[in-house]
């Protein structure tokens, strides 16, 4: 077992809305990811994907709020650590981040390069200039990123290429954790593809240590991730080793999330799509008992009264069911 | 199916700006959509997928080409004939957030609807009845819709109740720009369900644009692949998807990610 990179324990948040009303959107979220690991978060909108994201970095702002729990990556616990520190020490050296809109996210009237002397003006503040532009050059030219882009704008760059522009400068101080948080998703196969080359470069050269790659598309996590972790409402539902959770999902939630996959392949033709009914509860106010259990097609009256925390069987891999792993694959043969 | 021919173009081009900056958008393209067909054109980002949307919908005029509809060309000069090609033809577009006027109920939108259709004179009883069999067609109930905005809707709710709309308006073509790229994997499908359901019950033509091959592999008959303006492969999608014969094709289906066959990141 390698070294424990990030380790989150019971991790909640919730958001304060302008009327005053909380809304759980994390709600006792424990993970932990070794060095040299990725793990997936799949789950539909609105399950808390990129509220867990955001909370993992330790820097809350209005309307985020921190609840409880410990978030420690490389044995040190920043979730006590006060905004300023976090923001200086913890942001960009140990764990960085790439959002959801990572294309909007360069100021079109800035050079690139001036983005990379703006970090290093907050972390190593005795580097010149043009060492700055060197070491954005090596890195550049290691990720297979061409020199010029350093000194264009970003409304000259594709989409793809201010995907990996933006990822490029994210993890220049190598992180050792990295959250990308669907960064292909608004980009067509090819780009997406790209993106995804220079993840795993990053990874193979040792430049950040750990990934947590949060998206909806399941075949891509599949292809990228060690792990999968699947969410709902706020909680993790099953956890699992990529292969297992795609071939042989436990939870009826995970269950119907692999029914909806899509590729091109022989055979996609013929079995059925499967989509869950109904929509995902309110996060105001939680559902006693399973939160699954008002959509769920095997629910009895008891999931809807108590809830359950989430169980090992077998290796590296908990669901969140009151059913036995026995009875849940017998009911899915049985359709 | 029914071989009669719905839809055709032949020699359709769009040329934007002049001189330098001319640009090709779609390049004398043909095509030949029959009814009752379930037809996808792929291709990525800036492959002309949505200026063809566009022409086909009347939204611009072609720069040269002739499209037919019905077997006889086409003719949307003036207003009026505009509109009525309109009831013969309607769109789903990529972003449900801004495809309604966030200023009108949902009632108006599908009130409109029926009023497109003729009905404006119909008792309110046999309007509210219509409007609940459109909700329940796509697994909505209007008592709970009914006097709310369009805003209050989840994504994948709005991209519903535009469904609802074309099944009250019940055209002879659905014009479908990416209706699932902006919602999630588990909503997609019961989107998709529904875009057969239509098909299958009123016997509509659907065209449906996407970039994702697997989607269109799952669920159209036909198959037209576009790069930079051309269309470089087309027919039934069992064999474009399995059996690629052009270069474009096989690079597409090289990239998406699958589950059954190993990814080959190699080759960027």
């Amino acid at each position: 077992m390698g070294k424990v990179m990030l380790e989150v324990k019971d991790l909640k948040t919730k958001y304060i809305t302008r009327f005053k009303e909380d809304v759980y959107a994390v709600d006792g979220v424990s993970l932990t990811i070794e060095e040299g690991k990725s793990l997936g978060i799949a789950g539909e909108s609105g399950c808390g994907k990129s509220t867990l994201a955001l909370s993992l970095m330790g820097y809350y702002f209005a309307p985020l709020h921190y609840m409880s729990g410990d978030i420690i990556i490389d044995g040190r616990n920043i979730s006590s650590l006060d905004p300023d520190d976090i923001r200086k020490n913890v942001l960009g050296k140990e764990i960085a981040y790439i959002p959801q809109a990572a294309m909007n996210a360069l100021n079109p009237t800035r050079r690139i390069i001036r983005f990379i002397e703006d970090v290093m003006k907050v972390h190593k503040p005795e580097m010149t200039r043009p060492e700055v532009y060197e070491m954005a050059r090596k890195r550049f030219e290691i990720l297979g990123l061409p020199e010029k882009v350093l000194n264009q704008f970003a409304v000259e760059l594709s989409g793809g290429m201010k995907q990996r522009t933006v990822i490029a400068i994210s993890t220049i101080l190598s992180p050792k954790v990295l959250i990308a948080d669907e960064p292909s998703s608004a980009l067509d196969v090819t780009s997406q593809k790209m993106v995804i080359k220079m993840l795993r470069d990053l990874m193979e050269k040792g430049y950040i240590k750990s990934m947590i790659f949060i998206t909806h598309e399941l075949p891509l996590l599949y292809n990228v991730t060690d792990d999968i972790m699947v969410m709902y409402a706020g909680q993790i539902v099953e956890r699992g080793a990529s292969k297992e959770m795609v071939f042989d999902p436990i939870h009826p939630y995970s269950k119907g999330l692999m029914g909806s996959i899509i590729v091109p392949e022989t055979g996609t033709r013929e079995h059925e799509l499967i989509a869950i009914p109904g929509t995902p509860p309110n996060l105001k106010k939680p559902p006693a008992g399973c939160r699954f259990a008002a959509r769920c097609k095997f629910a009895t009256p008891e999931c809807r009264v108590y809830s359950m925390e989430m169980h090992e069987f077998g290796e590296g891999r908990s669901h969140r069911c009151r059913f036995s792993v026995e009875h849940l694959r017998e009911v899915y043969a049985n359709g | 199916m029914a071989k009669e021919l719905c839809l055709s173009g032949k020699n359709v081009t769009k040329i934007f700006g002049f001189g330098d900056k001319k640009t090709i958008a779609v390049n004398h393209v043909d095509f030949n959509f029959h009814v009752g067909e379930f037809v996808s054109i792929v291709g990525e980002s800036g492959s002309g997928k949505t200026t063809l949307a566009k022409m086909l919908l009347g939204l611009i005029h072609e720069s040269e080409g002739e499209i037919s509809f019905l077997g006889k060309p086409r003719d949307i000069k003036g207003r009026k004939q505009k509109r009525e090609y309109w009831k013969d033809i309607q769109a789903i577009f990529q972003d449900p957030f801004s495809s309604y006027n966030v200023f009108h109920k949902i009632d108006a939108v599908l009130l409109d609807c029926i009023k497109m259709r003729g009905g404006k004179n119909l008792p309110h009883d046999k309007k509210v009845e219509m409007m609940t069999e459109a909700c329940s067609f796509v697994n909505l109930k209007f008592e709970e819709l009914t006097n709310k905005y369009p805003f209050e809707l989840s994504g994948g709710q709005m991209q519903r109740l535009m469904i609802a709309r074309i099944f009250l308006l019940k055209p002879k073509i659905l014009l479908a720009d990416e209706p699932t790229s902006m919602i999630d994997a588990c909503s997609r499908a019961t989107i998709l369900d529904m875009l057969q359901n239509l098909r299958n019950e009123i016997g509509m033509t659907i065209i449906f644009i996407t970039h994702d091959i697997g989607l269109a592999y799952y669920i159209s008959d036909t198959v037209y692949i576009m790069e930079k303006g051309n269309i470089v492969e087309y027919g039934p999608a069992e064999q474009v998807i399995l059996h690629p014969s052009a270069d474009y094709t096989k690079r597409l289906i090289n990239d998406v990610p699958k589950i059954h066959e190993e990814w080959d990141l190699s080759t960027v």
